[in-house]
């Protein structure tokens, strides 16, 4: 048997369907922790404060002093510099740490530890949550923020999101999203998993994704925000240090920058499964 | 006694304790050579044993390392050295461990705002199991607990002996043959502890192992074939009580003889060199000796009774039970437990 087929029997050997079963009981008991815990309404602020700027905005600007294109930039903006580097990267922060030290430090982790289910599904099965919970909270915001930004503008607004390239922007806009969550919350994962104060490593995390644009091109395909700058729709003009947060000096396809995220995602749960494989329960230490 | 009791006799279920055993033997809990530091602060140390089905007690005092036995057996936490095989299975496979194990252990927490109810379903549901099935383990458990009519309200309202409860429900809603209890009669009222002691026991005797750490002594006598006794992370005594009792031979053993001359029979017992001490009951009516040689004595009570002719009510040792055992090998050392 070759080496393929060998992997092709074993891969359909394993239980997926039981795995598959444990993922939504994981999942079942961690959304309802995540959206309901008063312990979150902070992420909410943090991602829904721009929707009620922008909203400011749409009751004062009733005389319609500026335009559909300006105030596409400014969208194009709020998400660049706002989302992508403030409020999904903290929001990631506050809601993948949590997942494991949460349940370390109420005493509750023990419970998922002394069912048989193994340590690298239940890893997955809470991450699964954990992108569910940031995805929906950050796409709802950024949906928010768009209706309102062209809501304001009536007719035209009307035509510039669904005749216009409007709903196309959006959809990238929660694209990104969706893999800014991906790939920064297995980054928090997995320093959660390694340390018990996320501020360290997050600002460290922060500096990297800020300063990878003036590193090696080997450097920058190891940052999450290289690839996902590619795949904004709107181009934000930038001066001086914003720049920082817009330029990419080495861009690759759009096939690359979608997958890439989610390959530097995979190579941290890799990481992150042998750290929580590791994991032992001492309570008396937190 | 350099800290290690022999072991000697067949339990009539399963064998009893023993240092040595086929590593991964499939119907026995293994340590081999275990230790376990928490950085330079000692767990256990050099751990061997080799435990069979039935209800077993782990007994020390605060700190001996009995928290840290359960949980190294339950891969809650590694060992530093050593290996560990609960019924075959390495600790650290727990996708195949806890289909047999059931830990109940001693972290007074529950997720947030469980009921009892949810707290037994949802770790059902992580087994695997549908929610038919998963409805009708946590009924079942919640029955065997006395819980059914609290079931569904929330854990945090919860008094102490009822979150000690809906935890050992929770340990045996799936029916494993293992069942780790670390101090399980805490914050019981009598009649859950009795209700609990019973059960415990009826487990045990179904053939599954039940390894039971308390401090409360005299209830983990009546209820263990057989004690581990733990002190500052080593295994100081381990087997059957009476077996781990005839070991300590810095302590006679006091046997308390009813009989129909206890005058006679106390006389001619001192004349043995075996005998330390051989004074009337209060009551008058039997004698307590205190013996090097337990089978010696016997020997000698037999020839007793033919040639003097007295007449034997009971014959029944005084100080071969968890307490005893307990408070010559560690006692000394720690008062209190």
């Amino acid at each position: 048997m070759t080496s393929f087929a060998q992997f092709r029997k074993n891969v359909s050997e394993q239980p997926w369907e039981l795995w598959a079963r444990q993922i939504a009981a994981i999942l079942r008991m961690d959304l309802r922790k995540n959206f309901l815990s008063s312990r979150g309404i902070w992420v909410y602020l943090l991602a829904f404060a721009p929707a009620s700027l922008i909203f400011l905005h749409a009751i004062l600007d009733r005389a319609g002093s500026t335009s559909i294109r300006t105030d596409t930039e400014v969208l194009a903006g709020i998400f660049q510099f706002f989302y992508l580097r403030f409020g999904i990267f903290f929001g990631c922060m506050g809601i993948f740490t949590w997942l494991f030290r949460g349940e370390i430090i109420e005493k509750s982790l023990h419970y998922y530890f002394l069912a048989p289910v193994k340590r690298e599904v239940l890893l997955l099965g809470k991450f699964a949550g954990g992108v569910i919970t940031a995805t929906v909270t950050f796409c709802m915001a950024i949906t928010s923020c768009f209706a309102i930004m062209y809501a304001h503008f009536g007719q035209a607004g009307q035509y510039y999101v669904f005749d216009g390239p409007g709903m196309g922007q959006l959809l990238a806009y929660l694209g990104i999203t969706a893999l800014a969550c991906i790939g920064y919350g297995a980054v928090f994962l997995a320093f959660s998993l390694l340390m018990k104060n996320p501020i360290v490593p997050a600002l460290l995390v922060l500096a990297w994704e800020t300063f990878t644009p003036v590193l090696p091109t080997l450097a920058q395909r190891f940052s999450i925000a290289y690839y996902l700058k590619q795949l904004c729709p709107v181009s934000v003009p930038a001066e001086g240090l914003l720049a920082l947060f817009t330029v990419v000096s080495e861009p690759v396809s759009t096939f690359a920058a979608v997958i890439g995220p989610l390959v530097l995602a995979a190579a941290v749960l890799v990481l992150a499964c042998k750290l929580v494989h590791r994991l032992e329960i001492s309570y008396v230490a937190e | 006694m350099n800290g290690r009791g022999q072991v000697t006799g067949d339990r009539e279920q399963g064998g009893s304790i023993s240092s040595a055993g086929a590593f991964g033997s499939p119907g026995r809990v293994i340590f081999e050579n275990v230790s376990k530091f928490y950085g330079e602060v000692l767990g256990v140390n050099r751990v061997n044993l080799s435990i069979p089905s039935g209800v077993t007690g782990l007994v020390g005092p605060n700190g001996s390392g009995k928290t840290t036995l359960m949980n190294l057996m339950t891969g809650l936490i590694r060992p530093s050295e050593g290996r560990i095989s609960v019924l075959g299975i390495p600790p650290d496979r727990p996708e195949e461990l806890f289909r047999k194990v059931g830990y109940c252990a001693q972290f007074d927490s529950f997720p947030k705002g469980a009921t009892g109810f949810s707290f037994i379903y949802n770790t059902l549901r992580l087994h695997g199991l549908d929610d038919r099935e998963s409805v009708r383990l946590t009924d079942e458990s919640l029955q065997r607990v006395s819980m059914t009519e609290a079931a569904g309200r929330k854990v945090a309202g919860y008094s102490k002996g009822m979150r000690q409860r809906i935890r050992l429900a929770q340990a045996i809603a799936h029916h494993p043959t293992v069942l780790v209890l670390d101090e399980p009669l805490n914050g019981l009222d009598p009649m859950a502890r009795a209700e609990s002691l019973e059960l415990f026991q009826a487990l045990g005797k179904q053939g599954l192992h039940v390894i039971i750490s308390s401090h409360i002594l005299h209830e983990l006598d009546k209820m263990s074939d057989q004690v581990i006794l733990m002190s500052s992370g080593y295994v100081v005594a381990e087997g059957q009580i009476h077996s781990v009792r005839t070991e300590v031979k810095e302590h006679p053993m006091q046997i308390l003889v009813r009989c129909s001359d206890p005058n006679l029979l106390a006389s001619r017992v001192f004349a043995q060199d075996h005998v330390v001490e051989a004074k009337l009951n209060e009551d008058g009516k039997g004698v307590l000796v205190r013996t090097r040689d337990a089978d010696a004595f016997y020997l000698l009570l037999n020839h007793l009774v033919v040639k003097d002719n007295i007449a034997l009510e009971t014959v029944a040792p005084a100080d071969d039970d968890v307490n005893s055992v307990y408070q010559y090998l560690i006692g000394s050392e720690n008062k209190t437990i």
